[in-house]
C-alpha cells in the first residue's frame, strides 16, 4: 500500500495537469528503510513529449547524489498518462528499476477528474496496490494537547 | 588503480549489497571486465550487444559517458563511476 499525503497527492496531480498534453514526471524522496513520502521533487521531462518521459541524464545524476547526501531514496516515482488510462505501459514496465519505489500514475485524459493509481514494478511484473491518502502521516501516534490559558 | 564505483539498488544483487566496490581498469571497458571478474553477471546487466544498455547511464565523475566515448573513455586512478537505471517511460 502507499500511504500518502494529501498534499503530495496534490502536487503531484497539479504538476500532471500543468504540463497536459506532454507527459509530467518527478519523484517524492523520503528517508531509506521508512516507505514514507516526504519531498516533492518534480523532475523536467526531457522528451517533452505527450507518450514519453525522461529525466535528463544529468538531472538524474543530480537527483541521486542529492538523495544520497540526505540519506534519502525515491519513495514514490510518479508520471502521468495523458490520452490513456493510469496502468504501466509495456515501455514503463521495460525501464521500471526501482523494485522499492512506489510507481504512480496520474491520468489526465478526462479534464474533471484525474486518474491517481500506484504499482510495484518488479522483474516485469506489475502489482496494483491501494492508496492511502492521509491529511498527516502523524495520525495515530502523537498525542496532541491543548492547553487553554485563562 | 583504484576506481569507486557506486552501484544502484536493483544492481547490489550483485555485489552482495554493497552501495560502493572498487575496480581497476584503463577504460570503462576494462573497468567492466574486472568488476566482473568480482561480481559475476554485472557486466551483462551494463552492456549489450557490445554497446552500453540504453535502460543504464554511466558516469565518470561528472559526465555522461555517452558525451566521452562510452566504453573506450578513459580512467584515472581516483575516478569515480557512477552507475544509474534511466528513469523512463511511455
Amino acid at each position: 500500500m502507499l500511504t500518502i499525503s494529501r498534499e503530495l497527492h496534490d502536487q503531484i496531480v497539479a504538476h500532471a495537469r500543468a504540463d497536459h498534453p506532454d507527459e509530467a514526471c518527478g519523484v517524492v524522496a523520503g528517508p531509506e528503510g521508512a516507505d514514507r513520502p516526504e519531498r516533492f521533487i518534480p523532475m523536467l521531462n526531457a522528451a517533452r513529449s505527450p507518450t514519453f518521459y525522461e529525466f535528463d541524464s544529468m538531472d538524474l545524476l543530480r537527483l541521486y547524489r542529492e538523495m544520497d547526501d540526505r540519506d534519502e531514496v525515491p519513495v514514490v516515482i510518479y508520471h502521468s498518462h495523458t490520452a490513456t488510462e493510469a496502468y504501466p505501459s509495456r515501455t514503463d514496465i521495460t525501464y521500471a528499476s526501482e523494485p522499492e519505489a512506489h510507481y504512480v500514475l496520474v491520468s489526465t485524459r478526462e479534464s474533471a477528474t484525474t486518474e491517481f493509481r500506484s504499482y510495484r514494478i518488479v522483474d516485469g511484473v506489475v502489482t496494483e496496490e491501494p492508496v492511502e491518502v492521509v491529511q498527516s502521516y502523524l495520525f495515530g501516534h502523537t498525542r496532541t494537547e491543548t492547553v487553554y490559558e485563562q | 588503480m583504484a576506481i569507486e564505483v557506486r552501484i544502484p539498488t536493483i544492481l547490489r544483487t550483485y555485489t552482495g549489497g554493497a552501495k560502493t566496490v572498487d575496480g581497476a581498469g584503463d577504460t570503462l571497458e576494462g573497468l567492466f571486465v574486472d568488476l566482473d571478474g568480482k561480481h559475476p553477471g554485472l557486466r551483462d546487466r551494463l552492456i549489450k550487444d557490445g554497446a552500453l544498455h540504453r535502460f543504464v547511464n554511466v558516469y565518470v565523475n561528472d559526465e555522461d559517458v555517452r558525451f566521452t566515448g562510452a566504453l573506450e573513455t578513459t580512467l584515472n586512478d581516483g575516478d569515480s563511476v557512477t552507475i544509474l537505471p534511466a528513469v523512463a517511460g511511455g
